[in-house]
């Protein structure tokens, strides 16, 4: 091969000014494969051995083994996205499907195959509120319980398109609609609302909220995630104009904070979604085929004037997702949804009956979890729990956050015993 | 060689649609833990027996092209083989854990986090790393929030409106610096398809932030000038930005943070051999020099030093951090498949990989009976298909069970193949993809016209999906 390049050595082939040659030792050692797959292994191993009765924004479904299988056949992990559609119809037809989904979860029109996570998702909606806008205006409008990263994330790309992030207060846990009225006004150009919300509360009053939006001409956000929109109100119908949120609730697990960025809105806002779409047309033998379509919206083409930098996204998470939908199929998925509200009805009244704490703390309904108020101090008592083995949120300086799903279901008991012993 | 790609097909259509072979409608009103007015009146899903959906996705695979069906040599897409034992890494149980928990309890994965972190910033010449970008894109982002924030911190944040970039860069570098609010001041290439100095030194000044470069460039050409380029942009005022996506061709070789750049970011799925999943996830980690580090993203992942029986690694904020462009910690997953492979390459792989990937350029630059304009090359060339159409040259490949180049881009080469084979392939995969770009290169007119046919579905009106948007199962429906 260097002969018929023409060079004696691949050295030769660099075309690398001698100043600037790197010629000294990276100091990586090189371990065979047995080894690095032990090394990590013992590496992690480190992780302490807890349940975790985790949640806010990130939560743990089981995931059936199918997922894993399926999804991890090399044709599919292994290729590119899908720029020549004759040779990659299995995965737009997957992510045809699983737009499908979500489109029927949400009850919208438009649903794109995925951005990085919900607070990216989240981001890229205030952008999109940013060029459609009826008014000159620049704030953006969120719940004062907006998990802060999420609202870092958020400030970050509102501040490029020149808007403000601000926040509207919450009742016992949920939408304080009069203040979000007093607080939105000529200026207010998105209004973002959650539900579940990172307390688990379910929002009571969307339609009023999207009323408010509706009457400054801003665009109505709701974040919210498959597994809760199987059960709760279609957001079309509360009229959300935009639904995002963290796909990933399914086929993925928390798999620390990696997630899938859902993204779905009106028709009116099809040539301003973010990211790739996948489309239906037919083929040369006049047979349905797909492709990735409107690619005029995205930076390789339309570059600073594009409606996103995103390129890579998180497709085959998505197609994990779809696969772990389509397993649980509608009645799976609306039973889930049950569980995830008695799960944490159940748990509440459990722990409520631990003296020295109150659950739960909110007097709403309540989705995978809800807060505790504790007579100690919450941080203290997380901390005397996880030497117990369990692993809880301190959210503040007397409320703990515990979420349970399926997964956890049977370790309540032993958490409940383990706050008897710690909350007193 | 031939190719026949698995073709399910039935009617009017090829595998039909889960919806199509069965749906539920599912009412939720009964025994429903919460209220009507709180929740749907019913959902209608796919809703199939297992057998049924191992079978539809199985189905969906064998009509589907990855780097394991065969060569993927996608200019700037560095799509090498991915050492399947990093799947079996990623999926250990230990790295399930929760994004939330304190660090203490994380110990293992702030770990690794640490180790690669340390890993990438010898590689790229950078101080202080930071992971949470997920893609490359995002990195991007990142990496000209950090050179904002650094202007900002100086004072003139205001009066630095402008991020330079040449012509021929990454579409997303474009949109990266426009969504951070910059002005994008577009840079024309030199008649050698490197930076023109002088267009650069006039189009640089006080109002200069920064200026994007990926080095090599998109021609696969080695910016020999990048001392000068960078001396013409900090005596500006200005950062240089490195793009990573074709860092391949320098592992252990050559070093941004040793040429001048200030950031930069790496595409651990292209460099790293991470899977590219039809799309995603990827990971964008930046790397920065010192005088930039306590603008990064946070929280960052540092080893406690302190001589104390507590934790070994903890998470801490940058002093003038740039908040967060990633809910949690990034691609996590992702993250941990590109240490696993780093760790597997060592020094001397990585060394060899950059090498392999070179010569492999080269060596089928020779081989393409087609005009190949400037060169040597570093990891990729770009042909011309000439007289004929780039995007139906790469049809006809498809037919010869390779994946075709990139085409049409960077426009600098007209009707351009613009491909990177990646030092995964053999002598023989690349006299095999040489004869693939032959074989289509002697085709007589007219006869791509009905490629490809041995693909799972014949070729597709994508004019047609744009003019008539069908995105979803509900669409064709009505």
């Amino acid at each position: 091969m260097l002969s018929a390049v023409g060079v004696d050595s691949e050295a030769a082939l660099f075309d690398v000014p001698e100043q600037l040659r790197f010629d000294g030792d990276l100091g990586i050692e090189a371990r065979s494969e047995r080894e690095v797959r032990e090394e990590v292994a013992g590496t992690l191993a480190a992780n302490a051995d807890l349940t975790e009765f985790l949640g806010r924004g990130h939560h743990d479904h089981y995931v059936p083994s199918l997922v894993d299988h399926v999804a991890d056949r090399s044709e599919f992990l292994t290729s590119y996205t899908q720029y020549q559609p004759e040779v990659t119809q299995g995965f737009l037809q997957a992510l045809f499907e699983f737009q499908s989904m979500v489109v029927e979860l949400t009850g919208l029109d438009v649903a794109n195959c995925s951005v990085y996570d919900a607070a990216t998702a989240l981001g890229e909606t205030a952008t999109l509120a940013a060029r459609v806008r009826a008014t000159d205006g620049d704030r953006v409008l969120v719940p004062e319980l907006l998990r802060e990263r999420t609202a870092d994330v958020l400030r970050n790309y509102a501040a490029g398109a020149g808007l403000t992030v601000d926040t509207y207060p919450h009742d016992d846990g949920v939408a304080d609609v009069g203040a979000l009225a007093d607080r939105a006004g000529e200026d207010t150009i998105m209004i973002y609302a959650e539900t579940p919300t990172v307390r688990g509360t379910v929002e009571e009053s969307l339609s009023e909220v999207g009323a408010v939006a509706d009457e400054h001409g801003a665009l109505f956000c709701l974040g919210s995630d498959p597994v809760a929109l199987s059960l709760l109100e279609e957001p079309a119908a509360a009229g959300a104009d935009v639904v995002v949120g963290d796909a990933a609730t399914l086929g993925l697990g928390t798999a620390y904070g990696m997630g899938t960025g859902l993204f779905a809105c009106r028709e009116d806002f099809l040539r301003q979604v973010p990211g790739r779409l996948v489309g239906a047309t037919t083929d040369a033998a006049g047979r349905r085929a797909y492709t990735l379509t409107l690619q005029t919206r995205e930076q390789h083409i339309r570059r600073e004037r594009a409606t996103s930098n995103i390129c890579t996204n998180q497709a085959w998470v998505a197609l994990r997702v779809a696969i772990h939908a389509a397993s649980l199929g509608p009645d799976g998925l609306v039973d889930l949804a049950k569980r995830c509200v008695r799960l944490a009805e159940k748990t509440a009244e459990r722990v409520d009956s631990v003296p020295g704490i109150q659950a739960p703390y909110h007097d709403r309904h309540h989705f995978r979890e809800f807060l505790a108020h504790t007579d100690q101090p919450a941080p203290a008592v997380a901390g005397d729990l996880a030497q117990e083995g369990y692993a809880v949120h301190a959210v503040d300086d007397h409320l703990l956050q515990i979420a349970v799903t399926e997964t956890t279901a049977e370790e309540v008991d032993g958490l409940v015993a383990a706050l008897r012993g710690v909350a007193g | 060689m031939r190719y026949d790609q698995a073709r399910w097909a039935e009617d009017d259509r090829y595998e039909a649609l889960l919806a199509e072979k069965d749906t539920t409608e599912v009412e939720v009103g009964e025994e429903s833990p919460l209220p009507d007015d709180l929740t749907r009146d019913s959902l209608e899903l796919p809703g199939l027996a297992e057998p049924e959906l191992a079978r539809h996705y199985t189905r969906l695979s064998q009509m589907n092209y990855g780097v394991e069906s065969g060569p993927f040599p996608l200019g700037s897409c560095t799509m090498k083989y991915n050492p399947t034992f990093t799947e079996d890494v990623a999926a250990l149980p230990d790295a399930a854990v929760h994004p939330d928990r304190p660090a203490e309890h994380a110990q293992g994965t702030l770990a690794v986090l640490a180790s690669l972190q340390d890993y990438l910033a010898r590689i790229g010449g950078m101080d202080a790393v930071s992971l949470q970008p997920p893609a490359g894109a995002a990195g991007e982002f990142a990496g000209i929030l950090v050179a904002r924030a650094y202007h900002e911190h100086r004072g003139d944040g205001d009066s630095r409106t402008e991020v330079v970039i040449p012509a021929s860069a990454h579409g997303t570098n474009f949109a990266s610096a426009a969504m951070v609010g910059y002005d994008v001041v577009e840079l024309p290439a030199g008649d050698d398809g490197r930076v023109d100095l002088e267009a650069l030194s006039a189009a640089v000044g006080e109002e200069t932030a920064a200026l994007m470069l990926t080095n090599p460039n998109t021609l696969g050409l080695f910016e020999r000038d990048i001392e000068e380029i960078a001396r013409i942009v900090h005596d500006a005022g200005g950062l240089l930005y490195y793009d990573g996506a074709n860092l391949n061709a320098l592992l252990g070789r050559a070093r941004p943070g040793d040429m001048g750049f200030d950031i930069m970011h790496y595409n651990v799925h292209k460099t790293f051999a991470t899977p590219h999943g039809g799309g995603g996830p990827g990971a964008g980690p930046i790397g920065v020099v010192e005088e930039l580090a306590p603008f990064l993203p946070a929280p960052r992942v540092r080893e406690v030093d302190d001589g104390s029986a507590g934790p070994e690694y903890e998470l801490f904020e940058p002093e003038h951090t740039i908040g967060k462009v990633h809910g949690a910690m990034g691609n996590w997953l992702v993250l941990l498949k590109a240490y696993a492979y780093i760790a597997r390459l060592g020094d001397e792989g990585l060394h060899d990989a950059s090498a392999k990937a070179v010569l492999n350029a080269n060596y089928l630059a020779e081989q393409v009976d087609l005009e190949v304009p400037f060169g040597p090359f570093h990891h990729e060339f770009v042909a011309s298909a000439g007289d004929q159409d780039a995007a139906e040259f790469a049809k006809g490949m498809l037919d010869y069970g390779v994946h075709p180049p990139t085409t049409k881009w960077p426009e600098i080469v007209p009707e351009a193949l613009m491909t990177e084979p990646t030092e995964a392939e053999s002598k023989r995969t690349l006299d095999q993809l040489a004869e693939a770009f032959n074989a289509v290169a002697d085709a007589s007119d007219g006869s791509l016209a009905d490629a490809p046919t041995a693909t799972a579905v014949r070729r597709v009106d994508q004019t047609d999906a744009a003019r008539n948007p069908r995105l979803s199962w509900h669409a064709l429906e009505e």
